[in-house]
């Protein structure tokens, strides 16, 4: 890499490694969902071995897809928002670069260890304790350089996006430290210091936060510098994003209990995450407007800029999400839901709708001026890459909600002398044609992933050769 | 007092908390600082911050700077800042 590419004021030397390792991880967790989508088909596709059953590999594609590829991205924009928007360079070049090559290892030692059967069994917090001590020196190393960032600041102000990010920072570091909290047996095993229900009210008190402050508040905050600078215009209502931080981290917190709805957890707080999740709808699109709105008197904009509609989609399927999420979270209906693949359409509404789709306009936005380039070296890829992105999503939660609502009303259908009227096999053999649709979706995204390989390599490729012919110009 | 006497207590001041922080969000006072704070992703494109980093033509018109200081809407974004992807 040409030294004529680094900053005199900023380090975008980390903000390039993550930047290319979200792409590359991207690819990866989407092509084990892709996998395990096909397991789904053709069960004979975990080829009779442990290491590749779905049991195992499962863990591997959300642990990738979240850690590895929205992880790699929150790393990569919160670097280059809090310098840009700060005006100063990272705290630490060395802890930064150690945040890097820390994450990449915790990455690594997932891949290895997820497959070879080590589990905690607790979802989205499958790794074992030596790496989950790795996860936390490295994330309170990103904390650190983050808000000590944040304090060498030469402007007056703090950012809205940096607050997301902060927020988002901090949590996290909360809920993996009381959420993995464990008494080590073996090197590789180990039992939650939390028993029964209480154990389960933790995880998902960790599980809803993830998504709260991982999935969302750092996204947030991508989308509150990213979306304002494709569309050249500050964001709508910088009140309303005050407003939409406080509202969304009080609120964000108690909404947990939702996954727990007809199981051992006190009914009051069954009914506790129901009416916080509903309020949670208040806050998510406020947001949500906020964004949109920011586009106001720009929208022809959108006809040209396949970039922005990245932005612009995302944000509508955040909307989407965070309306079907409260009602989700209502006992009656997921007294219908729960347990089905409604829940997984959900869940890939939020993950590829909103958080893979923020991150790729973040990442087309990005990438080019981290290279030393105007745009990305084709914008028609971008344009192919949004359609398949955005036709796989849909063809994804389309199906899932066939398949989710079909489950459900097979699993509580009755006959008058109150036997079930199917079996459970009869419900998986009704929903082959809804997996055989989402297996296409998933096609279309990794086929998308591959595109924006080769555009964001051509696009490295090209300034190197920009910056061998004119090292001058490049000072002027 | 009991338990539910000092929930009902947190929970009214977390109301009260909620809607000072918004009328204070909202307030004529705060206008000028949120307007500033809200072009800080524009604000370190401009001329005196940009010389120093590497850039990569130099088509800059003061035209950029005209529309900066008569609209803040169009806050700053430079024609050479690629903001533009098509």
């Amino acid at each position: 890499m040409s030294t004529a590419l680094e900053h005199p004021t900023y380090n975008y030397t980390v903000v390039r490694q993550f930047a290319i390792m979200t792409v590359v991880w991207g690819i990866v967790g989407m092509l084990l969902g892709v996998v395990l989508a096909a397991q789904l088909v053709w069960p004979e596709l975990n080829l009779g071995l442990p290491w590749t059953s779905f049991g195992r590999l499962r863990p591997l594609h959300t642990n990738a897809v979240i850690f590895a590829f929205g992880g790699s991205a929150l790393f990569a924009t919160s670097y280059y928002v809090v310098q840009r928007t700060c005006q100063t360079r990272l705290f630490s070049d060395k802890l930064a670069a150690f945040t890097f090559w820390g994450w990449q290892a915790v990455i690594l030692s997932a891949v290895i260890s997820l497959p070879l059967g080590y589990t905690t069994t607790k979802e989205y917090a499958e790794l074992e304790w030596p790496i989950n001590i790795l996860i936390a020196a490295v994330w309170i190393s990103y904390a650190i350089v983050f808000l000590m960032t944040i304090k060498l600041r030469k402007t007056s102000h703090i950012y809205v996006a940096n607050w997301f990010f902060a927020a988002f920072i901090l949590t996290v570091a909360v809920l993996h430290i009381v959420n993995n909290a464990a008494i080590p047996v073996t090197a590789m095993y180990s039992t939650s210091i939390y028993a029964g229900t209480i154990d389960a009210m933790v995880q998902w008190w960790y599980g809803h936060n993830a998504v709260g402050f991982f999935l969302t508040a750092g996204f947030l905050g991508m989308m509150y510098y990213f979306v304002p600078k494709q569309a050249e215009r500050p964001i709508y209502s910088y009140r309303l994003s005050i407003v939409h931080f406080w509202a969304l981290i009080m609120v964000y917190m108690w909404a947990g209990p939702h996954h727990l709805h007809y199981t051992a957890l006190p009914n009051w707080a069954q009914s506790l995450g129901m009416i916080m999740s509903i309020i949670l709808l208040a806050p998510s699109w406020g947001g949500m407007i906020n964004g949109m709105m920011t586009l106001s008197g720009a929208w022809h904009k959108l006809r040209t800029d396949p970039t922005l509609r990245f932005l612009v989609v995302a944000l509508s399927f955040y909307g989407m999400s965070t309306f079907e999420g409260p009602m989700m979270a209502v006992k009656t209906v997921n007294a219908l839901s729960h347990y089905t693949d409604w829940t997984i359409g959900h869940v890939h509404a939020g993950a590829l709708g909103w958080v893979a789709m923020i991150t790729i306009g973040s990442m087309y936005h990005l990438i080019p001026r981290l290279f030393g380039r105007t745009e990305m070296h084709s914008v028609n890829l971008i344009a192919v890459h949004f359609w398949l992105a955005t036709i796989g999503t849909v063809l994804y939660i389309a199906a899932m909600w066939v398949n989710g609502i079909l489950q459900g009303l097979m699993w509580r259908a009755i006959n008058a002398d109150g036997t079930l009227m199917y079996t459970f096999v009869e419900s998986v053999e009704a929903s082959g044609p809804g997996y055989i649709v989402r297996l296409i979706g998933g096609l279309c995204w990794v086929a998308g992933m591959l595109i924006m390989a080769y555009n964001v390599t051509m696009t490295v490729k090209r300034s190197d050769a920009a910056d061998a012919r004119q090292p001058l110009a490049q000072t002027a | 007092m009991d338990t539910g006497t000092f929930r009902g207590i947190i929970t009214g001041l977390l109301i009260i908390a909620f809607l000072g922080l918004t009328f204070w969000a909202y307030s004529k006072r705060r206008k000028p600082d949120f307007d500033e704070a809200a072009n800080l992703p524009f604000a370190d494109d401009q001329p005196s911050f940009d010389e120093e980093r590497p850039s990569t033509d130099d088509t800059r018109t003061s035209s950029d700077d005209r529309r900066r200081d008569t609209d803040p809407r169009h806050g700053g974004p430079q024609e050479n800042q690629g903001d533009k992807n098509t």
